[in-house]
């Protein structure tokens, strides 16, 4: 709920130059940062997982359901935040019965809806189809009981069958890139529509917060799957953490070069706005954007998987520069989404000041708040992989009928 | 004697009322009945007949602070210093190097003085407020259509279906709106939509001791923002963003924005 009135007057000394009055309040705060992050989480994981699935990259076979299960797990926790920030989240119902079609955020519970129904819950179910039959005659108890309505109701499984199941799922995949493409293309757009704030409005947004999800997703379930790992007790696939963190270092050229060519072009084009924005990227931004972004978020890890990849190191190291390099991009990513978020609002729309966000620790928008939410897609996917085990076939003890 | 004398009239004329009562019946039964129902409509407010806009005349302005202090009042605008439906920006422009500008409590007490500087090239008030923008970003933007454009030009926020999502504030240009700490919903100028509906003025308007604020409807004839229009040459706020703002401004300097 923005920072309560006795918290800006400490900060008032911070304001550099002239604000609108109504800026004294920062209305988008760590909430808000971590909504793109946890949608591009979503998009990130599944586009990896529709790589193995549509482009057959069958050596990233041991993450392709790990990935499915992680875009679903931070899939339900996305809109929360969102939420949580609403000033009325009691009318927050009113954005599916009366959209305002005009409206780039209105189209948000429609998109979700689409992805989260149609497509996530789809292709995992089709996928575990065979499973959860074959489980629910074999288990006991509460366990049969649960497969036995995840099955809903079909009992077939003759090869036949599984061959449709494969058919549709490879359908509802080849429907899932451009939807994951829509989510966060989406989230990018609410943000890049913005004509009134310089430091948003740009055509690129939507495609910059793509790769970035992209980036953010393929690291997430690098770093989940070399954890889930280590704690099964299982040796890790190596060809399949090369694969994935070649793939990863080629989104994040792919994102690096893209947000360099926009910085450019504001560089270049020196609008009104580059005074105050240069201002508030050399004040306000250093640390998050030069340092956490660029330096740590981006050249470093990007560095460290081209010498594990690319390198003579041994896989011990290698594993290490990957798993650094992951949490590295997490680090990154975020830094990314805060700086979007928040640093688009550091600077006032008359162009002529700068002001200061200060973080809660307690509170709806604060630091506990948002530590919770991360923490809650992990408690889910945890729960969710005691009942849908995402490890590799060869991996777990299913027999066959 | 002289109270009796006075008395004398006031009677006469309430006798006068009271015998013409019949035909005063007879007069709103026919209205009733239609026979002058044409008489009747124009009693009816029409939305689709007014398109409301304002001027300000910078030259006039003098930066007292009243439009704000009445505005926070007849709308019951939060006090503290950073809610603001209208406020007053001052600028002081050097004849070298950037210009100043402040606007301690939105203007709300008037300006502190100044140190005087001989380098100052010129100063002025510059009163702000929502633009009622004919295409405005901030309806665009609102997930449910809980902001709006009226009939007669205004934009205005229905409270109780606002979510509070605060998409609105980010879109408006100008800093106009802010979220309302009670209510939880995005709050700014109505132009005064309870008092115009009735034919009066904006508080702030009305409230100008130098008619620095001129209100009223740029299409007909008999308003003074007719005028206003005619003899200025005016301009808005950010034209470059296309919002096609109806405030309108006379002696607006090029830093303004």
């Amino acid at each position: 709920m923005g920072f309560p009135l006795a918290d800006i007057a400490p900060e008032l000394h911070k304001i550099a130059g002239y604000i609108y009055p109504n800026e004294f309040e920062l209305h988008w705060g760590l909430l808000i940062v971590l909504y793109p992050y946890l949608t591009g989480l979503v998009a990130g994981a599944f586009i990896l997982a529709s790589l193995e699935r549509i482009f057959n990259v069958k050596v990233l076979q041991p993450v392709y359901r790990l990935s499915l299960l992680t875009a679903l797990a931070f899939l339900i926790v996305a809109p929360s935040p969102l939420l949580a920030h609403l000033g009325h989240p009691e009318r927050s119902f009113e954005m599916f019965l009366t959209p305002h079609t005009q409206s780039a955020m209105a189209m948000f519970g429609f998109v979700y809806a689409w992805y989260l129904m149609v497509i996530l819950l789809l292709e995992i179910w089709f996928d575990y189809r065979k499973e959860f039959v074959v489980w629910s005659r074999e288990r006991t108890g509460f366990k049969k009981f649960v497969y036995k309505i995840l099955s809903l109701g079909t009992t077939d499984i003759s090869e036949k069958a599984l061959q449709f199941d494969e058919k549709v799922g490879r359908t509802i995949t080849i429907l899932g890139i451009p939807s994951a493409f829509l989510l966060h293309g989406y989230v990018g757009f609410i943000f890049g529509s913005v004509k009134a704030n310089p430091w948003w409005s740009s055509v690129l947004m939507p495609i910059v917060f793509l790769f970035s999800a992209i980036v953010s997703g393929m690291a997430m379930v690098l770093l989940i799957y070399m954890i889930a790992t280590m704690f099964r007790e299982k040796t890790i696939n190596m060809a399949c953490i090369n694969k994935l963190s070649e793939l990863l270092l080629y989104a994040m050229i792919v994102d690096f070069s893209l947000e360099i060519l926009d910085f450019i072009q504001r560089l270049y084009e020196a609008e009104e706005s580059i005074n105050i924005l240069s201002q508030m990227i050399s004040n306000r931004l250093f640390i998050s954007l030069i340092i956490s972004q660029i330096i740590l978020g981006t050249l470093v890890p990007m560095a460290s998987i081209i010498w594990a990849r690319f390198g003579k190191v041994p896989d011990e190291m290698k594993r290490m520069l990957f798993f650094v390099a992951a949490i590295l991009v997490q680090v990154g990513i975020f830094s990314t989404r805060w700086n979007v978020v928040v640093g688009g609002q550091l600077f006032s729309k008359s162009l002529r000041g700068l002001t200061v966000y200060k973080t809660e620790l307690f509170g709806l928008e604060g630091l506990f708040m948002v530590m919770l939410l991360l923490a809650l897609p992990f408690v889910i996917l945890y729960v969710i992989t005691r009942f849908l085990p995402p490890w590799s076939k060869s991996e777990t003890q299913l027999s066959t009928p | 004697m002289k109270t009796e004398e006075a008395k004398t009239p006031r009677r006469e004329f309430l006798e006068t009322c009271g015998k013409a009562l019949p035909a005063w019946v007879v007069f709103f039964a026919t209205i009733k009945a239609g026979t002058l129902s044409a008489a009747d409509e124009t009693e009816v407010y029409d939305p689709k007949q007014h398109d409301y806009a304002m001027g300000i005349d910078i030259h006039k302005c003098i930066g007292c602070g009243r439009c704000v202090n009445a505005c926070k009042i007849e709308n019951k605008v939060p006090a503290e210093p950073y809610f603001f439906r209208t406020w007053v920006e001052r600028y002081v422009i050097p004849a070298e190097g950037e210009a100043q500008v402040d606007s301690p409590n939105g203007g709300r007490d008037g300006f502190p003085e100044m140190k005087t500087d001989p380098d100052i090239r010129r100063a002025f008030f510059a009163p702000k407020l929502c633009n009622h923008c004919a295409n405005p970003p901030c309806v665009q933007v609102c997930p449910v259509g809980a902001t709006f454009s009226t009939q007669d030009g205004v934009v205005l926020v229905d409270e109780t279906y606002c979510v509070g999502c605060r998409y609105c504030i980010q879109a408006c240009p100008y800093g106009a709106r802010y979220l309302h700490p009670e209510k939880k919903v995005a709050d700014k100028c109505t132009f005064c939509y309870h008092r115009i509906r009735k034919g009066l003025l904006p508080a702030c308007v009305e409230v100008c001791p130098t008619q620095a604020r001129v209100f009223g409807e740029a299409g007909r004839q008999s308003s003074p923002l007719r005028r206003f229009l005619r003899f200025n040459d005016v301009t808005v706020l950010k034209p470059s963003l296309n919002t096609n703002p109806k405030v309108y401004y006379a002696g607006a300097d090029r830093e303004v924005r």
